[in-house]
């Protein structure tokens, strides 16, 4: 650990001092001396601090914090710092390591481990900078030992515009030495120091103009029972315009895997919010608006496909019996080929006027103020809510109950999708629904649709290794062993598949049982009483 | 966790010393460090300034009442952490008899430990006791501070044999030359000939210099107030010489 990171500290007290610069002022340096002998660095060390995290903020949400440290000039050090809720703190040199980059490029050591196992397949991304210009104070007693340390740090924002921050005062316990810490912390306060909660990431990050947890993937749209269902149904759809939009850039310079699949999210809600809930919208707007989203939610397709297939290639060449691993080397060689061409040709789509007309004019016709959107009217967001619920509920139900074990696997892929429009339904509206009795319903459908999606995609993947073999055979890019391997894979995705094939009786009878029925109109109950109220 | 104790029979030959330096060594190099002062005189924890109490006494760590980690200080420095010593410690030979499994006490006090520390430093008072039959069975390396002098090989060659008689694990043990004062041609010889002749003498010696006694009067460790001095050198050098024969 270098004394770069030393007054990162997790579990200290912090204060913080409005007018206070990058040095100790004369009035708190005078109250610590009534009762320790205090000597202060002369110089400020200057640290460039760049707090990191995934685009959904999943190490804030998980009560962790990275942070790469660096000291500047040649000599300069640079350092990953991961602080916890708990107090624990793991240091990693950060080497040449640049941002965006996934928890696996880290070095190698229990930062990255930890890092890895919250960020999963998301790429690590500045989220703030700051200059910290740090100096120590060390209280000495009579014996002249250091008995408690306080950091005094004086963060500037390198944002554009950034706001000011006020200076931090962190005192840091010296182990054994607990009481003369707890008294500099009363002698802070003494001197005009407020003890904060505030972490030091939430500063920098306000100074910045952001707020954390700005992004999260989620349906989070804030509706009011009783609100016309039109204005829920642009507030919903707004939403995802903002979602979809918020991962270009991501899906535009390849990040990670999931700004395409949290684009292509957005987009189905959007084609689910057109399909069941557009009849609320002018009329031409459905009409208009479900072709350019369809355009966009195949153009997306391939490259999707291909990420499936590169991100579940390693467990599954793990599992290979008679094949070796490395046998796939080609496999995985052409899916990196037909990925760079997808991306290119996604790219240019991303880069389109045709984009840029459907997502702006979408914003524009979500956004037209009040007056211009027609006679009011029509369902409030809770009977709207209910109705349609109500409606995709008996879809799944109609659908699943018509399927028996001779059906084809086609009547389970539409089931599949008339499930996604139930739990799109069901997460449009959840801000109206009572919380125990929305978890309970979702989570009867998502054991449904886990099934469901195993079924599908190990026969979306089954399907797509053949038709890869027959274009990499076409372009002899495929010798024997790679053939025999990705036939190995094939197979094991034909077993995977008849397994999801064989619990699906169960699952769905789980799902279509008296109680699942009867939560389901326990939820869309709500709905009707609104209703019936506004009536 | 290695275990590291500085243990001669006799007293002045540079124990506590070569303890302090070592340790603030292992810390500089990122090692978790700990050192357990066990002498009764706490020249160690002197050096470091704290002051030479523990609560409870001696009796409260080796009954268990107290745990090892509650007593224990930080210094000045990363990385470095003092278990102090304590003028009851001078009592520890009677609370150990009366313990269970009482030559290997020691040892499982230090067992939780092993989570927060690389590097436990003992520093021994001078005596033949339980004591210090305790700290050779917790040890992993014996480090035999010795004056280049006959009688002085005779003793190491003692304790050698001692720990060589042991059932289960037994320590390396390593002697240095401590003290030598190249002035004296016994002190050349026989530094020369036995590191000729004896691989468990380490090549590193530490010289016999004011700068070294100075030590308890800056109340540091060499390396902080004499960084380019000679004997900063020497013990970095016999630091690195440890290192390698008690690799983490």
């Amino acid at each position: 650990m270098g004394d770069t990171v030393r007054f990162v500290e997790a579990g200290a007290r912090e204060y913080v001092l409005a007018d206070s610069g990058a040095q100790l002022p004369e009035r708190v340096h005078d109250e610590l001396a009534t009762a320790f002998s205090v000597e202060e660095d002369r110089r400020a060390s200057r640290l460039g601090r760049t707090w990191l995290d995934t685009f959904d903020w999943r190490l804030y949400r998980a009560g962790l914090t990275l942070q790469h440290v660096s000291t500047p000039g040649p000599r300069g050090t640079r350092e990953l710092v991961l602080t916890d809720r708990g107090g624990q703190r793991l240091t990693a040199p950060a080497g040449l390591a640049r941002w965006p980059s996934l928890a696996g490029a880290l070095p190698p050591g229990p930062l990255r481990d930890r890092v890895a196992a919250v960020a999963g397949l998301r790429a690590l991304l500045p989220t703030v900078s700051v200059i910290s210009q740090v100096r120590e104070v060390r209280l000495r007693n009579a014996d002249d030992k250091t008995v408690a340390r306080i950091f005094l740090d004086a963060m500037s924002s390198r944002a554009l515009g950034g706001a000011p921050i006020a200076a931090r005062l962190t005192v840091t316990e010296v182990r054994g030495y607990a009481a003369p810490a707890r008294r500099a912390g009363r002698l802070l306060a003494a001197a005009g120091a407020a003890l904060t909660r505030q972490p030091a990431l939430d500063a920098a990050l306000s100074a910045a103009g952001r707020f954390p947890l700005d992004y999260t993937g989620k349906v989070n749209v804030a509706l009011r029972p009783a609100m016309p269902g039109g204005e829920a149904v642009r507030a919903i759809l707004l939403e995802q315009l903002d979602n979809l939009e918020a991962n270009v850039d991501g899906v535009l310079h390849d990040m990670d895997t999931e700004f395409l699949h949290d684009l292509r999210i957005a987009v189905r809600r959007t084609r689910s919010g057109l399909k069941l809930l557009g009849e609320v919208l002018p009329g031409d707007l459905t009409l208009r608006f479900a072709s350019e989203f369809r355009w966009l939610g195949d153009l997306t397709t391939p490259l999707r496909d291909l990420d499936v297939h590169l991100l579940s290639l390693p467990p599954m060449a793990g599992r290979l019996v008679g094949a070796d691993p490395a046998d796939l080397q080609p496999f995985l060689a052409y899916l990196g080929r037909r990925r760079s061409t997808e991306r290119r040709r996604l790219n240019r789509a991303l880069r389109s006027a045709r984009f840029a007309a459907t997502v702006g004019d979408w914003r524009k016709a979500l956004l037209v103020p009040p007056g211009n959107r027609g006679a009011p009217g029509g369902p409030a967001a809770a009977e709207l809510a209910a109705d349609r619920t109500r409606r995709a509920h008996a879809r799944v139900i109609k659908l699943g109950s018509a399927i028996t074990g001779s059906s084809p696997p086609q009547s389970l892929h539409t089931l599949r999708k008339r499930g996604k429009e139930l739990r799109y339904v069901l997460e449009f509206f959840a801000s109206l629904h009572d919380p125990p009795a929305y978890r309970a319903v979702l989570g009867d459908l998502k054991r449904l649709q886990d099934c469901l999606g195993d079924f599908q995609d190990s026969q979306v993947q089954r399907e797509e290794i053949q038709s890869l073999a027959a274009a990499m055979l076409a372009q002899h890019a495929a010798p024997a062993p790679t053939l025999l391997a990705m036939g190995e894979l094939a197979a094991q995705l034909a077993v995977h598949q008849g397994q999801a094939r064989a619990e699906f009786a169960a699952r769905f009878a789980g799902f279509a049982s008296p109680e699942g029925r009867r939560r389901m109109a326990a939820l869309t109950a709500r709905g009707d009483r609104v209703s019936r109220g506004s009536a | 966790m290695r275990v590291i104790a500085t243990y001669n029979i006799k007293g002045g030959v540079g124990k506590t010393t070569a303890a302090v330096n070592l340790a603030y060594l292992a810390a500089q190099d990122g090692l978790r460090t700990l050192l357990w002062d066990l002498d009764p005189q706490a020249a160690a924890t002197y050096m470091f300034r704290v002051r030479p109490r523990v609560k409870g006494g001696g009796k409260a760590l080796i009954r268990g009442t107290r745990s090892l980690d509650e007593a224990i200080k930080g210094t000045d420095f990363d990385q470095l952490d003092i278990l102090p010593g304590d003028f009851t410690y001078r009592n520890m030979d009677l609370l150990l008899d009366g313990a269970k499994n009482r030559v290997r006490r020691l040892s499982r006090l230090l067992g939780p430990l092993a989570a927060d520390y690389d590097v436990v430093i003992l520093d021994c008072p001078p005596s033949v006791s339980l004591v210090s039959e305790n700290v050779l069975h917790a040890a992993d390396l014996i480090l035999v501070p010795i004056i280049p002098a006959t009688l002085s090989l005779r003793t190491f060659d003692q304790l050698t044999g001692f720990v060589a008689a042991f059932d289960g694990p037994r320590p390396d043990v390593l002697a240095f030359f401590s003290m030598v004062d190249r002035r004296k041609r016994l002190h050349r010889e026989i530094a020369e000939r036995l590191h000729r002749e004896r691989p468990d003498i380490a090549a590193a010696t530490i010289p016999a210099l004011a700068v070294i006694e100075r030590m308890a009067a800056e109340r540091a460790p060499l390396p902080v107030f004499a960084p380019r001095s000679p004997a900063a050198r020497c013990y970095r050098d016999l630091w690195d010489e440890v290192r390698k024969r008690a690799p983490e």
